[in-house]
């Protein structure tokens, strides 16, 4: 199909007017300190650092660097918590905490958003929409399992770890902490967690939370920092349990420093999922598909559909169709209600994604981006596709985790597979087609944690979660969750 | 837009090429539709052009000319206490009606459709269904509202389908021929979306969704289907295709999504009554009473607005 001759027109006649979630309702102090034994304070070491709003480049508040000796507290905390009243409380009265805790977040939600976007630049129709209503669900799923945990392993005994020490990425600050959060209280550990360093404020409020919830004091604490902080939170010795969501490199430094230890451990880590259209695919659902894959939360995702494998008797028609529903999306103000893109969530992160657009340049790709305009300040990349892409390419091989889509064909079920599976990762996979029997042929034979048929990006706390290879250890969500969080005696 | 298509009879389609429907997918792009928030300007802006896109309709087999005049008066006058306001796109009567809208009508810019076609079943012989339409056109009808024979749809008999929209086609002469395939019998999306198909190569000017007469009648989901299936028959062809939803739209709201749709599917070009309207009785009213509220921030009753 030749869409240059009978081309449609985005732009011009009537527009949206800005519609901004209005920020009144929310307070963000201006410093956070150190969430310890039920209540925050001060940094050991004094110092505090800058969380800025991707999409304005300003400063939102100062949170506290929490160093070792602030760990080592948090850890003490969390093991007299474990030791006091947690692990002993009856598993039913634990689960009251944590529906309380759910429900706060449900009453709490629009506020939640709002800092969740001002934070981290995501849309606030996803944070609205996906991320704070999931946190509440997963919440309120792992409290309903704390007073079923024998019913869950019959015939054993289900036991809390201990403390768990757990470090959380800024792509879903607050969903993330829920994800780590929900199973470890239900099954009735103790945590330390530590949330990115760009993203620390809608923990923050999660603390304020958990203490309006009446928690007893030690059993969460929020330390935050960088890298440092997270080192010394997962290999601290008072750590029975560590999880982390995050990069592959960090995860290799994680399992380190935990080998030999007899620590328990779940790492999470990246992704280059395949995507899969098969000719005979609904395809204006696929092409929703693969905007959904790729460009939801920036492509902030580690199970974002970042590789598009093509059938190829259709590629030029899908990827006609793509370009065109890129012309309509909407790049720009996160607080903006009909936003479908925002910012990138730090200066950092975007410099990574660029260097990665000019490296499929040099490689020979193609890159289209849209068109549409972007804002003077914060932190902006375009939805941007690569064609004439080869496995050999590294924007095939790694994870960019920006709005970066690199599309390939293949012409057997076959070959699809084959390519699908050609990657140290293994997280999530997606295929679309109209024949029942080709997506149960692939959803056995791509070695992901997730397949997603016919839609993509779909979660739930009750299914588990996790990769194969270089995309983690463990899974997290759903009853196999649990199993990270328990040691099982006959 | 390019030359008029002249289809002739037996030049049907492959309608086996037509892309599947996933409805799952249409419901979740529906649902971000939904979520699209149109305020201010731009609301009041989208008020205007959805009153303008209306085909007032009145369909009854009790329906008078007195009842046609008045409808005539609301088409014009659609609320004079408020300055700036389009009338309507077209009044949509009964072909007995037509020449009674005309008269009333006068000189305003407002064009006078017809159902015709055995409305609603079509269950009629072809020679009926020409007789019907050329009765309406001869009355001044200046659009043709026909519906199809679903149930040869339904038996996959797509050949006589066809061959009876390029009849009617023809015997519309200068009228612009609306088809409405009526999706609340049709099923399922790919059975619309290859009704659609069939519908604008054979020689439709518009699709249209429903007679108001089934439930379901216009849905955002069908809605969608067909904008998609007007997208791409212009991407080959060159030739645009008007789209209207008729029957459920009843609040300003919901219309402001099907133009949110509308722009999102297939841009700039259609946002107008040209190529997109509303079949619709009492959603005029819901919009003027937005319209009211957007401009001195209180509902009015109902009272204050004219019944017709």
């Amino acid at each position: 199909m030749d869409t240059q001759v009978n081309k449609l027109a985005f732009d011009g006649g009537w527009q949206y007017a800005p519609a901004p979630e209005s920020t009144d309702h929310v307070t963000v102090d201006e410093r956070y300190g150190l969430f310890i034994d039920g209540e925050f304070a001060e940094p050991a070491g004094g110092k505090y650092f800058d969380t800025v709003n991707p999409a304005t480049e300003e400063r939102l508040s100062q949170v506290a660097l929490a160093t070792e000796a602030d760990v080592d507290r948090a850890v003490a905390a969390a093991r007299k918590a474990y030791e006091g009243p947690w692990s002993k409380m009856k598993p039913a009265e634990r689960g009251k905490y944590v529906y309380r805790i759910a429900r706060i977040l449900q009453e709490r939600a629009r506020e939640f958003a709002v800092i969740e976007s001002l934070d981290g630049g995501k849309p606030i129709r996803e944070s609205r929409d996906v991320d704070i209503p999931l946190a509440a669900a997963h919440f309120f799923y792992y409290a309903g399992w704390a007073d079923k945990l024998d019913y869950a392993y019959p015939g054993r005994r289900a036991r809390p770890l201990g403390v768990a020490g757990q470090v959380i990425p800024w792509n879903f600050p607050l969903l993330m902490a829920a994800w780590k959060l929900a199973p470890a209280l239900a099954c009735g550990n103790t945590v330390v967690l530590k949330p990115a360093e760009t993203t620390p404020l809608t923990a923050l409020k999660l603390a304020e939370v958990v203490r309006d919830a009446g928690l007893p004091p030690g059993v969460v604490n929020i330390v935050t920092g960088a890298g440092d902080t997270g080192s010394a939170v997962v290999s601290h010795p008072g750590v029975d349990k560590v999880a982390f969501t995050g990069s592959t490199a960090v995860g290799r430094m994680i399992m380190k420093a935990v080998a030999g230890t007899g620590k328990k451990y779940t790492l999470e880590l990246g992704g280059k999922a395949a995507n899969v259209i098969f000719a005979d695919a609904a395809i204006d659902q696929a092409v929703e598909g693969i905007v959904n894959g790729i460009f939801f939360n920036q492509g902030h995702v580690c199970c974002a559909g970042s590789r598009l494998l093509v059938q190829e008797g259709v590629e030029r028609e899908l990827v006609a169709r793509l370009k065109r529903r890129l012309a309509t999306l909407r790049v720009g103000d996160p607080m903006d209600k009909n936003t479908d893109i925002g910012a990138i969530n730090s200066q950092e992160q975007l410099g990574r994604i660029e260097s990665y657009l000019k490296l499929g340049v040099d490689e020979g790709a193609e890159m289209f981006q849209a068109s549409c305009p972007t804002p003077d300040r914060g932190y902006w990349c375009r939805p941007t596709i690569f064609t004439g892409v080869a496995q050999s390419n590294r924007i095939v091989q790694e994870e960019i985790f920006g709005p970066v889509l690199a599309i390939q064909t293949f012409r057997t079920l076959e070959e699809g597979i084959a390519k699908a599976n050609n990657t140290p990762y293994g997280l999530s996979g997606g295929v679309w087609t109209d024949k029942g029997a080709k997506i149960f042929r692939m959803t056995q034979k791509v070695r992901a944690g997730v397949v997603w048929a016919n839609t993509f990006n779909k979660f739930d706390p009750t299914s588990p979660f996790g990769g194969y290879k270089e995309s983690g250890v463990g899974r997290e969500g759903g009853l196999h969750g649990l199993g990270a969080y328990l040691s099982l005696e006959s | 837009m390019s030359a008029a298509l002249r289809p002739q009879r037996g030049q049907l389609p492959d309608l086996s090429r037509v892309t599947a429907v996933d409805e799952t997918g249409v419901e979740e792009r529906v649902a971000r539709f939904r979520t699209r928030s149109i305020k201010t300007s731009s609301k009041v802006e989208a008020l205007k052009l959805v009153l303008s896109m209306i085909d007032l309709t009145t369909l009854e087999g009790q329906d008078t000319p007195g009842k046609v005049r008045q409808l005539c008066q609301k088409a014009i006058h659609l609320h004079d206490s408020m300055p700036g306001l389009p009338t309507v796109a077209a009044v949509c009567v009964y072909p007995t009606m037509v020449a009674v809208a005309k008269r009333a009508l006068g000189e305003h810019r407002i064009a006078v459709a017809s159902v015709a076609t055995a409305f609603p079943s079509g269950m009629a012989p072809l020679k009926v269904k020409l007789d019907d339409t050329k009765a309406a056109v001869d009355a001044g009808a200046d659009e043709i509202d026909m519906v199809i024979s679903r149930g040869a749809f339904l038996q996959g008999d797509y050949g006589y389908v066809f061959d009876e929209i390029a009849a009617i086609k023809e015997a519309c002469g200068d009228a612009h021929l609306k088809v409405i395939l009526e999706t609340g019998e049709l099923s399922t999306l790919d059975n619309v979306r290859r009704a659609s198909v069939l519908a604008m190569h054979a020689g439709a000017d518009f699709i249209k969704t429903s007679t108001g007469k089934i439930q379901p009648a216009a849905t955002m989901p069908v809605t969608l289907v067909m904008l998609q299936a007007i997208r791409d028959f212009h991407t080959e062809t060159g030739r645009m295709i008007g789209m209207k939803p008729a029957g459920g739209i009843s609040n300003s709201k919901l219309a402001i999504h099907y133009l949110v749709m509308l722009r999102e599917t297939l841009g700039t070009a259609w946002m107008t009554p040209e190529w997109f309207r509303f079949g619709a009785s009492s959603l005029a009213n819901d919009v003027l009473m937005q319209l009211q509220k957007q401009a001195t921030g209180v509902y009015q009753s109902a009272d204050y607005f004219s019944l017709d």
